[in-house]
């Protein structure tokens, strides 16, 4: 087989026309727009009602597999490495640890915010290590914030909780009593 | 009916398979083109090269990210005609952002099991036609219950990942930086790059925070474009090229959909596509074996990440090796040589273009300016894509 | 040549209020491993899932798919195309020696969408199609309809038959939520919705989810007795235009030639002892039958009305009661019609076994495509 430098350089040529934002911006190229009507409204499943209804009592529960012993939360009905049913539900505690965070400046739709959001997961205490979830994190500033920082959640009044990850306002910085 | 199962698979395949042609569009912000007229591009290009006509392709792959970006549902049957699928046999393979090294793999097994003995694979994306920005699109990748009442950004979950990369294996940023800094030079030799230029590490650190630890320049742009590759079986390779290039190895796997239940430091689902891969392509010390590295690099930390998945470098030692100089175009193991995601451009499935196609064409040695220095045999390409969760690996070698 | 040696589902029902659509992949998941004896965390090489973005609601929803399935760290992708799709990948994986157990897994959960018909709409040409009309895109159905109505002198009562065909064989199948026992006059004067077709003429949505459990030749034999094999695949897509689509479903004749080659099958009307084909719209029956080589595109009618398609008919259509009678299930379409079949070549489908050795199963990717697949069984 002939291998060896080749005077055949590929890809030989760039084909497509570049435009700006402005050509866009002020159509001087011709463009269809259409904003689609597209509602879903998915069940939650056994599972995550269960979830979100102790959301509003201001608790979090997990399910507990037997087999593998893990206590997993974000709760499922099933044991997804055991592939069987759960044992049974458990409540976990509104503590937990800081796995990793950011700070953000941006929006979903990438525009900036005006103040920063720290955003973090949080591996929550009576869980299995590293049963975590996503969520915000408050009362602290950006630079104080840290690996391994112990947090406990901060639940809106009972009376405007309807049931959503966003019952827990944020997550705030917290000392271990036994600390 | 209880039978205890021996597993073991031993890859019995009905045919080889040989990669002869390939093609892409230039890589843009926001191109005129349609994606069925940039398909078609790309489609034309890896026809010449491989000097077929259209009337030879048997079977069409297609490999496209989200419906959301086109604004198309069904979006593979919008692309089809764009992408020579018309009158034939057409078939669309989605996994996130790994569809790029993903499509090419079931390229392979069209190929693989007899089925079709010419296949084309086509990735398209075209970003730019999600408003107000295509990190909108986004939105509607995460957890509806868990996720989207947070109003994420797509950015945080990788900087949340960079963040405990850095964190468990102790790097600085400054040593991710330099990724970004090979990349974006490698790129300068690329017609296709978007993004190519000179910078340092210090424009890297100081550039606009997005979500910190990641910066502006830390990431790849958004992009539309659109990449082809022609699969054949032996006895068509042969009459086509004396130089095939041979696909030795696939694999692919995807972890959980509960990321935050995952301990983000390490990729397992690159690692366990690559045992596929390596397991078929019989490589037991990829360093060593494998001359040439397409890793998936979206973010500059993702190449690291990935190439540490890869078994390329020991974990928490690929910064090292960048730091080195033994993954620039001249080293001993170059790692992105096209410029990869953060120089040419991030059009998500058509990165194909700058990973399987890139391979391809350094062990075709028809890669120009971008020519590795050293002698190659064997290359790796890999992409990665869904919430930080699916890799895809392909093992590709000049010597069958 | 591969095998079926597993299957589960879970439905199909009109709506799934108590559960999510993870959950019901996941009580069709274990009932396919439990009938195939299998482990999928141990014995699995490679899970494949048919869903499409925009009937999910998700912008990657591969993403959601390996937990349910067992699948978590495996092989797992997903084909944007109808179970039948994903039934062909699972043969080429397998043919490659890629895997040798591969897991199919189709579902609908049409009843989370609020807006199908933007849904559809959303498929459609941006540029050329989208802003024509604002009519319910069912319409390009219609026009279909009346294309091949015309041409080839299909007359409204055979089209009435085949809705009362299978409404009536969907009573004998307990998972048929549109079951019903009409007459042709009845089916008649069902109100015009897009002429010339008729509100009744319309398969009503449904949930559910089809897994199968798919092994190779080696494999198959090992693990169960009574394997179904899978003798041909085919797929097949016309083109992306409407403008220029058959309107004849060449795609379904084409994907069934590639199959029957594979099966080795030259006289499908007389190898084949059953079909499910899709009839998501009632004509689309009468059209596939005739691309299926079934029958004559001048004979059909004529034998639709003697009942030569019925259940205990010469060439059973659609014993299951298709779509028209278990709902359409979206992707999972040709999932049910496969399910019917393997059940049925097992002679595991009670009331309505019919006698069988040959059967295939047809599905096309709905409106507005023009692409389709069929898969060939036999035991
Ligand atoms: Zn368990």
């Amino acid at each position: 087989m002939a291998v060896g430098r080749k005077k055949i350089s590929c890809p030989p040529y760039a084909e497509g026309t570049a435009l700006s934002e402005r050509d866009i911006s002020e159509r001087r190229v011709t463009i269809f727009e259409d904003h689609p009507n597209l509602v879903y409204s998915w069940t939650a499943g056994q599972a995550m009602s269960r979830f979100l209804n102790e959301l509003k009592n201001g608790k979090l529960i997990a399910t507990k597999c037997e087999k593998c012993g893990r206590i997993i939360f974000p709760p499922r009905i099933y044991c997804e490495l055991c592939y069987k049913p759960i044992d049974g539900w458990v409540y976990v505690k509104d503590t937990g640890t800081v796995q990793t965070f950011s700070i953000s400046y941006i929006d979903p739709d990438a525009r900036p915010l005006e103040k920063p959001v720290i955003v973090a997961v949080i591996a929550v205490d009576g869980a299995s290590p590293n049963m975590g979830i996503m969520h915000i994190l408050g009362e602290v500033e950006p630079e104080k914030v840290y690996i391994g920082m112990r947090v406990k959640a901060v639940w809106k009044p009972e009376n405007e909780r309807e049931g959503a990850i966003t019952d827990i306002k944020y997550w705030k910085p917290w000392r271990d009593e036994n600390d | 009916m209880e039978v205890e199962i021996v597993k073991g698979l031993k890859f019995h395949k009905k045919q080889d398979v040989a990669i002869v042609g390939a093609g892409m569009t230039t890589f843009k912000r926001r191109l005129l083109e349609t994606g069925k007229e940039l398909s078609y591009f790309a489609v034309k290009q890896a026809l010449e090269e491989a000097g077929l006509d259209i009337k030879d392709i048997e079977m069409v792959v297609m490999g496209s990210a989200p419906d959301a970006f086109d604004g198309t549902a069904l979006k593979g049957e919008y692309l089809l005609d764009g992408a020579g699928g018309s009158d034939r046999p057409y078939l669309r393979v989605f996994v996130g952002g790994g569809t790029g090294v993903f499509a090419p793999i079931a390229g392979y097994w069209h190929v693989a099991s007899g089925l079709a003995d010419v296949c084309l694979v086509v990735c398209e994306e075209k970003m730019s036609c999600c408003h107000p920005h295509p990190q909108s699109a986004f939105k509607y990748i995460w957890d509806p219950i868990l996720d989207r009442p947070l109003k994420p950004n797509l950015i945080w979950i990788f900087a949340l990942e960079m963040r405990r990369y850095m964190h468990v294996n102790n790097i600085r940023h400054e040593d991710i930086a330099l990724v970004s800094v090979k990349n974006k030079a490698n790129a300068l030799d690329h017609p296709c790059a978007q993004v190519a230029e000179k910078i340092t590490v210090e424009d890297v650190l100081n550039s606009e925070p997005m979500a910190l630890p990641v910066r502006r320049l830390d990431v790849s742009p958004p992009s539309d474009g659109a990449a082809a590759l022609i699969m054949v079986a032996p006895h068509i390779a042969r009459q086509l090229t004396d130089e095939p290039v041979w696909v030795t190895g696939v694999g692919w796997a995807l972890d959980t959909t509960h990321w935050t239940n995952r301990d983000l430091y390490f990729p397992r689902y690159v690692a366990e596509a690559a045992k596929m891969a390596y397991r078929m392509a019989h490589i037991t010390d990829p360093r060593k074996q494998i001359d040439v590295a397409e890793p998936y690099d979206p973010f500059d930390y993702k190449e690291l990440h990935h190439m540490e998945g890869l078994g390329l470098a020991k974990k928490g030692e690929a910064p090292i090796l960048t730091r080195e100089g033994v993954t620039a175009r001249d080293g001993d193991l170059p790692v992105c040589p096209s410029g990869g995601l953060l120089g040419v451009g991030n059009p998500i499935a058509a990165t194909m273009g700058v990973k399987a196609c890139e391979i391809y064409w350094q062990l075709a040695y028809r890669a120009g300016k971008r020519q590795v220095a050293k002698e190659v045999t064997t290359g790796v390409c890999q992409a990665w894509g869904d919430l930080m969760q699916v890799g895809t690996v392909m093992v590709m070698s000049n010597k069958r | 040549m591969p095998a079926i040696v597993g299957v589960g589902y879970s439905g199909f029902n009109a709506n799934t209020p108590d559960l999510s659509w993870k959950e019901i992949m996941y009580e069709a998941a274990v009932r396919a491993y439990e009938d195939a004896g299998i482990d999928p965390r141990k014995d699995v090489d490679s899970f494949i899932t048919c869903a499409e973005d925009f009937y999910e609601g998700f912008a990657i929803f591969d993403e959601f798919v390996p937990d349910q399935l067992g699948a978590v760290l495996k092989p797992t992708c997903t084909v944007c195309a109808d179970f039948l799709y994903g039934l062909a990948t699972a043969y080429m994986q397998i043919e490659s020696g890629l895997a040798e157990i591969a897991v199919v897994e189709a579902h609908s959960k049409a009843s989370d969408i609020k807006t199908f018909g933007e849904v559809i709409r959303h498929a459609m040409d941006p540029i050329w199609l989208k802003g024509v009309t604002n009519a319910h895109p069912y319409y390009l159905a219609a026009l279909e309809m009346s294309y091949y109505m015309n041409k080839y002198c299909i007359t409204q009562e055979a089209i009435a038959e085949v809705v009362v065909k299978n409404k009536r064989n969907a009573l004998l199948n307990d998972s048929a939520p549109y079951g019903a026992k009409l007459t042709v006059e009845y089916a008649l004067k069902s109100p015009f919705v897009f002429y010339p077709m008729r509100k009744i003429e319309i398969a009503e949505r449904a949930d559910g989810a089809i897994v199968f459990v798919v092994a190779s030749d080696e494999m198959a034999r090992k693990i169960t007795d009574s394997p179904v094999w899978i003798k041909g695949v085919g797929w097949w897509s016309e083109t992306s235009n409407y403008d220029i689509m058959s309107f004849e479903a060449r795609y379904a004749y084409k994907s069934a030639k590639m199959a029957y080659r594979m099966a080795g099958i030259e006289n499908p009307s007389k190898e084949i002892d059953i079909a499910e084909i899709d009839d998501r719209f009632a004509f689309k029956e009468i059209q596939h039958i005739v691309a299926l080589q079934l029958a004559g595109k001048y004979d059909v009618c004529d034998l639709m009305s003697e009942g030569y398609f019925a259940r205990n008919g010469s060439l059973p259509v659609n014993v299951s009661g298709g779509n028209l009678g278990v709902g359409n299930l979206l992707e999972a379409t040709g999932g049910q019609k496969a399910l019917e079949i393997v059940i049925q070549l097992r002679g595991e489908a009670g009331r309505r076994q019919v006698d069988c050795e040959i059967g295939v199963a047809q599905a096309w990717r709905y409106i507005p495509t023009a692409s389709g697949a069929v898969a060939v069984f036999g035991v």
